[in-house]
């Protein structure tokens, strides 16, 4: 099963996200099954048995999820989680631009299972494309009874809702993905409650990222057992790898769990750019901690290995780092980015991601003072643990990972007020 | 205002009657698209439309980055400035773009053509360094592409 594609397995050509194009590679196949032979607890059943693991970082047992969900609730939500916006982070696009019905009969089937009559897909605002192509196969969708009222022919309706975010990272964050879909500015809640017991509107919710529900319909059609058996131990399945930055062939590749990092970068990705030494991989999107080349020796492509490492694999966005590039102002990158994107809510990821971005900064204008160094450490564990969501987390991981693993060369920029590398982030 | 409320009624029957509140940022985008930017009047409109409270909507206004507050150029460039495309150059082609364009990031030039901005990640990271237009996504840039873009813009 080494060769088992869920995503990239037609070639995609001007028509090939369309309905017909979609029927042809057997689309809706599994949809029709479910309607037709299998009562929603069998659906829920095989997305157990499947093993699939949330794809939009956190990596959670999807059947797990949806069987918090109280199914006496009289309205059930489902929310297509499409903000994404981690960088390093581009595969729920390329899902929309090309598989946008994949990703409909994904949410059909979860909708199914869950008794849910709305679902929604919250997409980040800048996605433009995405958001037409999804528009067009929505509506084709629509024309050909596959959503709506009476789903072929079934007692089973469910309408489908494309809606748009503003621009704003936090909103990835579950809770915050629901204040802003409830037309507010994206504040995270506090958990517990979690959304299965009260979410959108107060309702049971389920929130599930984009590659998750377009892997279902692969999962109904061939069965559970069958996907559990790709990839590695507790981590079944392919996954979309986005790998960026210094490498010769950036790109999104599919590859099963448990797939070797070095493999990825060297021999899929053609190596590091330039002919230029590894110097760094940020494995799985910019708030999972940064590994130097040498801790990258032995890692597979699944949560526990990487973590293993000391880092994660959150949304599979893998950002290489060359040899010769100045991890001071790369880090500077981030913190001026988590400062702009807390939401505000919360006073130790509000000041302390402003204070590191303004601490980083300093350094990087040849201003750093004795004692930088430990000031920040000290932010990120007042940062850590204290904030109602991840995003404080998210925003310390890189600046503690990237000052322990290069010390050196932030204590030469204090030092000196100059880089090691003359500032580069090219190369 | 009549055009536009026919407009807003459209997209509100795509919600389940009870979601008024969830029409909040689509009405806004809605309103921008029309308007080029948004003051608090248009939030205010919003608010009555759909009978929710205005601080609601001056909130959503002015917390969402997407929204301009301030008249903007006919073309908006947003220039990624997040990891993979500082990695790819991000730097580079804003120095680029603040050359050609004579405008510092956040200004519009005195034509009114063009206003430069630098945005955080658009998910182009496989393809970076990247840039939208307005709402159209320019990829893999080099200086070259950027001013053959640039001069293609009506």
């Amino acid at each position: 099963m080494s060769e088992a594609r869920v995503f990239f397995n037609f070639a995609v050509t001007a028509d090939s996200h369309r309905l017909p194009a979609y029927r042809d590679r057997r689309g809706y196949g599994a949809l029709e099954k479910a309607l037709r032979e299998m009562a929603p607890a069998a659906v829920e059943a095989e997305v157990k048995a499947s093993g699939l693991r949330g794809r939009g970082g956190a990596g959670f047992p999807t059947g797990m999820k949806w069987s918090f969900v109280d199914r006496k609730s009289p309205v059930v939500y489902l929310c297509c989680n499409a903000d994404e916006g981690e960088p390093g982070t581009f595969k729920d696009r390329w899902i929309f631009e090309n598989a946008s019905h994949q990703l409909i009969e994904g949410v059909l089937l979860a909708s199914y299972a869950l008794g849910v009559r709305h679902a929604f897909i919250y997409l980040r605002g800048e996605f433009d494309l995405p958001y037409r192509r999804l528009c067009e196969a929505l509506a084709e969708a629509r024309g050909a009874g596959l959503v709506g009222e009476r789903i072929l022919g079934s007692s089973f309706s469910c309408d489908i809702i494309a809606h748009r975010g503003a621009g704003a990272y936090v909103c990835g964050e579950e809770s915050s993905l629901l204040t802003s879909l409830e037309g507010f500015k994206g504040y995270p809640r506090n958990k517990p409650p979690f959304p299965a017991v009260k979410g959108l509107y107060q309702a049971p919710t389920v929130i599930n990222n984009v590659e998750t529900l377009a892997t279902i319909p692969w999962i109904i059609a061939r069965g559970g057992t069958a996907y559990a058996s790709i990839g590695a131990e507790k981590n079944s399945g392919t996954r979309l790898f986005g790998i960026s930055g210094h490498v010769n062939k950036p790109g999104l590749y599919e590859r099963p769990t448990g797939y070797p990092l070095k493999r990825i970068i060297f021999d899929d990705a053609g190596g590091v750019r330039g002919g230029k030494g590894l110097k760094a991989v940020i494995p799985g999107g910019s708030s999972t901690p940064v590994l130097t080349a040498a801790e990258i020796d032995g890692i597979t492509l699944d949560a526990e290995s990487v973590q293993a490492a000391g880092s994660m694999l959150g949304s599979g966005g893998i950002i290489v780092v060359a040899e010769g590039t100045c991890m001071v102002r790369l880090l500077r990158v981030l913190t001026r980015f988590y400062a702009h994107e807390s939401c505000g809510q919360c006073t130790p990821c509000r000041e302390g991601s402003a204070w590191m971005d303004e601490i980083v900064g300093r350094i990087c204008a040849g201003k750093g003072e004795e004692g930088d160094l430990e000031r920040l450490e000290g932010i990120t564990r007042g940062i850590m643990g204290n904030t109602v969501c991840a995003l404080g987390d998210a925003a310390s991981m890189p600046v503690a990972s990237f000052i322990q693993k290069f010390r050196d060369e932030f204590a030469y920029f204090i030092k000196y007020g100059r880089s090691m590398h003359a500032g580069r982030l090219e190369v | 205002m009549s055009c536009l409320n026919e407009r807003f009624d459209r997209l509100r029957a795509a919600y389940p009657a009870e979601m008024a509140s969830s029409l909040v940022l689509p009405l806004l985008h809605l309103m921008q698209q029309e308007k080029g930017h948004l003051t608090e009047s248009d939030a205010l409109h919003i608010a009555d439309y759909l009978g929710v409270p205005a601080m609601q909507v001056k909130e959503a206004l002015t917390w969402y980055t997407m929204f301009h507050r301030r008249p903007v150029g006919r073309h908006v460039i947003k220039v990624c400035r997040n990891i993979a495309c500082s990695l790819m150059g991000a730097e580079r082609l804003l120095g680029h773009l603040t050359a050609r364009l004579g405008i510092g990031e956040g200004e519009t030039t005195a034509d009114g053509r063009f206003t430069l901005l630098a945005v955080e990640c658009l998910a182009s990271c496989g393809t970076a360094p990247a840039m939208q237009v307005n709402d159209t996504y320019h990829e893999g840039l080099t200086e070259e592409k950027i001013d053959r873009i640039l001069e293609e813009l009506p």
